[in-house]
């Protein structure tokens, strides 16, 4: 893929001696919404932070819009147009849910379009104008969830780096997150790249997949294709498969091991 | 009523030198929050402010107002610069190590000072436009020294809390105290803020020191009062800012009171019985608590 917006190149990420992802390479292409699969520990949030800056590579390039970018400090980065919804939330506890949104849109000048993507993350999610001068700390989970989406739109992103948004959430609350991730890549052509251990929503939003295993991306395909693929059926969405003698088979193994 | 005469003008004095123990708290408070280093030599930055001071208005004879103002520019850049080069490559080390240094940093400052032709080990003194002049007020004869030093803190402490609440970069040294990792997420430039805490907290002090200087005098070991300020921030709880402002003045009428009404002495250790009650009764401190992080 030749006109992917990032494309991600064997990038190697150590913590400390402990090597979390080795030789990653994926491409998101622009417009949509892309999606690395993963139980935990695979190095899932390792790769989201090596892109957005947090973390340097040690070998392997990030390149966005043409542009090297493992080497750049995570403020230039939010600049070029890569915001980041981190797990777990990390809202600012002690701000206003309005001046968490501000933070979000720390890097831009633009006074008045700040202000209007203020009404319009208000109108993606009506509960923070209600609150918004409640601290954040003093939200739900799923309320903090949907501050965390926003502030990070505020910064009116290209690419819009999605970590675990479902994590801790009900699944009403998981499908109205999912609604709005689908929303704002249909109406803003924002192009995601969103990082799940909730794959049956996470292949029914995303267009294009990947599946990442012990840091390792270890099958790529539509995310269309990766729903039949059985391997992923039972892995991944928790479809049970039957044998001929109407018992589960207990030594299936994985592909790709 | 003479009695009480009295006790109304300690009170006034104490006040004072409480809001200097108040800033110099403030100090302390605001690169704690922020980087969680406690800064040991918050005391010599305001002695060094002091001094650039004294040098300004007194050797080369600025007006008063102007030489305070460009002391507290430099002994800001200072302390920027001293974060910049001295605390940013200790980032991940220790707290331990970080500690040490900012006392190590503190010696340097004395040694440095003491060796300076024209500073030295002597003790100077600011004149200040207010400089022995008295109001007074319902039989009260109070020195304009004090009356200033209490109305000028009140100044900045207002102006450091309208840049806090409502600035742009001051709501982001907010967020940055709060969730550090979630700063550099939104692309707040999480380094330059430490610098600008640094700054901010060496002009407080450098401002701390001029509102020293009429009451006591310009020394090289002026900064050891803030071994007397340590025990203000953590009297109201290490990491809030109106409680470093009420442990300070606590501390200081405090202070004044006891050496006013009790034997010699007790002036020296009252403080300290004062933040033993406290953190007896009320561990976290006044205005601390146990999950709340706020600046």
């Amino acid at each position: 893929m030749a006109d992917a917006l990032l494309e991600v190149r064997n990038i190697e990420t150590h913590y400390g001696i402990i090597t979390a992802i080795r030789g990653v390479s994926l491409d998101v292409r622009e417009g949509s919404i892309v999606t690395v699969l993963g139980a935990n520990g695979a190095g899932k949030t390792t790769v989201l932070k090596t892109i957005c800056g947090v973390m340097d590579p040690e070998k392997g390039t990030v390149k966005f819009e043409g542009q090297e970018i493992q080497k750049q400090t995570p403020d230039k980065i939010v600049h070029m147009g890569i915001a980041h919804v981190p797990e777990g939330r990390e809202v600012f506890p002690y701000l206003t849910v309005k001046e968490n949104l501000e933070m979000g849109a720390y890097t831009r000048r633009d006074r008045d379009g700040v202000a209007r993507d203020l009404e319009r993350a208000y109108g993606y999610f009506p509960v923070l104008k209600e609150r918004r001068d409640q601290e954040a700390a003093q939200l739900s989970g799923g309320e903090q969830q949907m501050l965390a989406i926003s502030r990070a739109l505020m910064a009116r992103p290209k690419l819009l780096l999605l970590d675990e948004p479902s994590l801790g959430l009900s699944p009403l609350l998981v499908n109205e997150i999912f609604t709005i991730i689908k929303r704002v890549n249909d109406e803003e052509g924002t192009t995601i790249l969103l990082v799940e251990q909730n794959a049956n929503m996470a292949l029914k939003t995303g267009d294009y997949g990947y599946v990442l295993e012990a840091g390792r991306i270890v099958m790529e395909d539509s995310c269309q294709r990766l729903r039949e693929k059985d391997d992923i059926k039972e892995f991944y969405l928790g479809v049970r498969d039957t044998g001929v003698r109407g018992e589960r088979r207990w030594k299936r193994k994985k592909l790709w091991r | 009523m003479e009695g009480l005469q009295q006790f109304a003008q300690q009170v006034v004095s104490g006040t004072a030198i409480g809001c200097v123990y108040a800033l110099v708290a403030l100090g302390f408070v605001l690169i704690y929050k922020a980087t969680e280093v406690v800064n040991f030599a918050q005391g010599e930055l305001m002695m060094i402010g002091a001094f650039l001071a004294y040098t300004l208005i007194v050797i080369f004879g600025f007006n008063f107002w102007i030489g305070a103002a460009i002391a507290i520019v430099f002994t800001a850049l200072f302390g920027a610069g001293v974060e910049r080069v001295v605390m940013r490559p200790m980032v991940g080390q220790p707290v331990f190590a970080i500690i040490m240094v900012t006392i190590g940093l503190g010696f340097l400052a004395r040694s440095i000072v003491s060796m300076i032709p024209g500073w030295g080990v002597d003790t100077y003194s600011i004149e200040t436009p207010f400089y022995g002049k008295v109001v007074e007020v319902g039989g009260l004869v109070l020195s304009q020294d004090h009356m200033a030093v209490i109305v000028l803190t009140m100044a900045l402490v207002a102006v450091l809390y309208l840049f806090f609440r409502y600035t742009r970069l001051g709501v982001a040294m907010q967020a940055t105290s709060q969730n550090q990792l979630a700063a550099y997420y939104m692309g707040i430039p999480v380094k330059t803020v430490f610098s600008m805490i640094w700054g901010i907290s060496a002009g407080v002090a450098a401002f701390a020191g001029l509102l020293l200087a009429p009451i006591a005098f310009v020394h090289v070991n002026m900064g050891f009062l803030g071994i007397r300020a340590f025990p203000a921030a953590v009297l109201g709880g290490f990491g809030s800012i109106p409680g470093a402002i009420v442990g300070g003045l606590i501390i200081g009428i405090v202070e004044a009171l006891a050496g006013f009404y009790l034997p010699e002495g007790f002036k020296d250790v009252a403080p300290y019985v004062i933040l033993l009650i406290v953190l007896i009764v009320k561990p976290e401190g006044l205005f601390g608590t146990t999950t709340r992080k706020k600046v």
